[in-house]
């Protein structure tokens, strides 16, 4: 792998750029691997990376269906933020966080995470006392959050409209800080290239159509659209069609999925400088360094694999922005789409071993993995290489669901669901 | 926007007036407290979340009020058929294979 800086951008074009390499490699896949992962999203990706960099195991193939990044890592909203409310949550997600903070680096690839804020608006009373929960809690998990009047919230963010005119006036704000959006293809390609380059095959355009169990139970690999590839070890990091694999291995899931979309509008001159969230209008917005406005709507109602969803959803969420921002109403939107993501009961995601030997799980990211990725994927290397998970995802088991040790983020992740 | 016949208003409507209310055909146990704790996880938490046709219920919310039961196609979003909650499972589908 050669390095990128600004010399190799100086060589290059000395030379009119004829020495750039491929990224990630597309090898024929081999008759078997070490590890498998299902799935060449960012999640599954960063788990090949940690992998081959943080356990030294490179005989692993990452195989996707369609290609590299091309499912819910290219379809997000690309919000990072970490300030969920339970002790578990709060882990993982800053432990994803903190590897935000130095990813570029580590990878040599700009995947322009930026700490411009998230902030979370309060519309009622009832919004004040669990945003007002979160700071505290937050705080107590020694993650920055802090409470803001709505001047405060204006001078974070001049477009948002505090006027106690609003049909859903602006009464305070939650704002983090640390947390902000990076560029999420860059995210995949990034992770990419760092494994490919220590030996990970990515295989694209090969679909898994099953898994292959010996007579003990345990995992022995995939059928897919290429063959039979074998391995001892499968992680399944499928979003939306997680259950769909589990399922090939007679594992179901607590599971369900929907349609989630989002949209951008026509690229325009720097205007909203954080993130803002607003929960009880339920609408996201931030804005790319290409300009365009990008916002997030909720899910349908029913399960889909559809990747649209209705477009009374967008509406809704398209008036809720023009209310807290009165100056895009006239803006025009250019493009809308849909992913499947794929919602555990307690809104939490799973992260663990399964009761198939050698088959982990990676799945229930629900309507916010992408701010994971990091974390995610490298807790994740560490429970597929030790057969043991990191004590970070070690409460995100499928057994949870059967104890009752839930981690219920579903009526506290600071998202409406 | 789907379009989703009620069987009792005997209409289709838009899906605004409708809540989906989940996967159909998981039977309540009538002794709740004796179950274990798997068989309350599958009836509780596990869903099928088919990539095809789905068994669904459906609340004709503004409208008659009334639960009713829906196959559909997950990956089309095509309703097969709506029936009237307590009929059973249907074992031939019109229109589909298998």
């Amino acid at each position: 792998m050669k390095k990128y800086s600004v010399f190799a951008i100086a060589r290059e074009a000395m030379r009119g750029h004829k020495g750039w390499e491929e990224q990630w490699s597309s090898p024929e896949p081999k008759k078997e691997y070490d590890v498998i992962i299902v799935g060449a999203g960012g999640h599954g990706l960063a788990t090949a990376y940690y992998l081959a960099t943080v356990h030294g195991i490179t005989n692993v193939a990452v195989l996707e269906k369609g290609w590299l990044g091309g499912g819910n890592t290219g379809r997000n909203t690309t919000i990072i933020r970490s300030n969920y409310l339970y002790d578990e949550s709060a882990g993982i997600y800053d432990h994803a966080l903190k590897l935000w903070d130095g990813l570029s680096q580590e990878l040599n690839y700009n995947v322009m995470y930026s700490a411009r804020g998230v902030m979370m608006l309060a519309h009622n009373v009832h919004d004040i006392q669990v945003l007002k929960r979160h700071v505290h809690a937050n705080r107590l998990n020694g993650i920055d959050n802090e409470w803001l009047s709505p001047e405060q919230a204006k001078e974070f963010c001049p477009p948002l409209n505090i006027s106690r005119d609003a049909r859903y006036p602006v009464v305070g704000a939650a704002l983090q800080r640390r947390g902000g959006t990076a560029r999420h293809d860059a995210v995949a390609w990034g992770y990419a290239r760092g494994a490919s380059a220590r030996g990970v095959h990515i295989i694209q355009n090969c679909e898994v159509t099953g898994v292959k169990r010996a007579a003990n139970g345990a995992v022995m690999g995939v059928d897919t659209t290429r063959g039979f590839i074998g391995a001892k070890k499968v992680g399944v990091v499928a979003a939306g069609h997680s259950s769909v694999i589990m399922n090939m291995a007679g594992v179901r899931m607590p599971l369900e999925s929907y349609p989630l979309q989002a949209l951008v509008s026509e690229p325009v001159k720097p205007v909203v400088p954080c993130v803002v969230m607003s929960n009880t209008v339920h609408a996201y917005i931030s804005q790319s360094d290409k300009g365009e406005l990008v916002i997030g709507a909720g899910t349908d109602q029913y399960v889909s694999y559809s990747q649209t969803g209705g477009l009374h959803i967008l509406q809704h969420t398209l008036d809720a922005i023009c209310e807290m921002f009165p100056i895009f109403t006239r803006m025009k939107m250019l493009r809308s789409w849909g992913g499947i993501v794929d919602v555990t009961p307690d809104r939490s995601p799973i992260l663990a071993k399964t009761p198939v030997p050698g088959l982990y799980v990676n799945c229930g990211w629900g309507t916010g993995g992408f701010k994971a990725t990091p974390g995610s994927g490298h807790v994740f290397a560490h429970t597929i290489a030790r057969d043991d998970p990191h004590p970070i995802n070690a409460p995100f088991t499928i057994e949870r669901f059967r104890t009752g040790r839930l981690i219920d983020e579903a009526a506290a992740a600071a998202v409406a669901h | 926007m789907l379009l989703i016949r009620c069987p009792y208003c005997e209409e289709e409507r838009p899906e605004l007036e409708f809540r989906n209310a989940g996967e159909a055909h998981i039977a309540r146990s009538a002794n709740m407290a004796g179950e274990s704790d798997d068989d309350f996880e599958k009836f509780f938490f596990i869903r099928s979340n088919p990539k095809g046709i789905i068994y669904e219920r459906w609340r004709h919310m503004h409208g008659c009020a009334r639960f009713f039961n829906a196959v559909r196609d997950t990956v089309t979003d095509k309703f097969v058929m709506t029936y009237k909650a307590g009929e059973p499972k249907p074992a031939k589908l019109p229109g589909v294979a298998k």
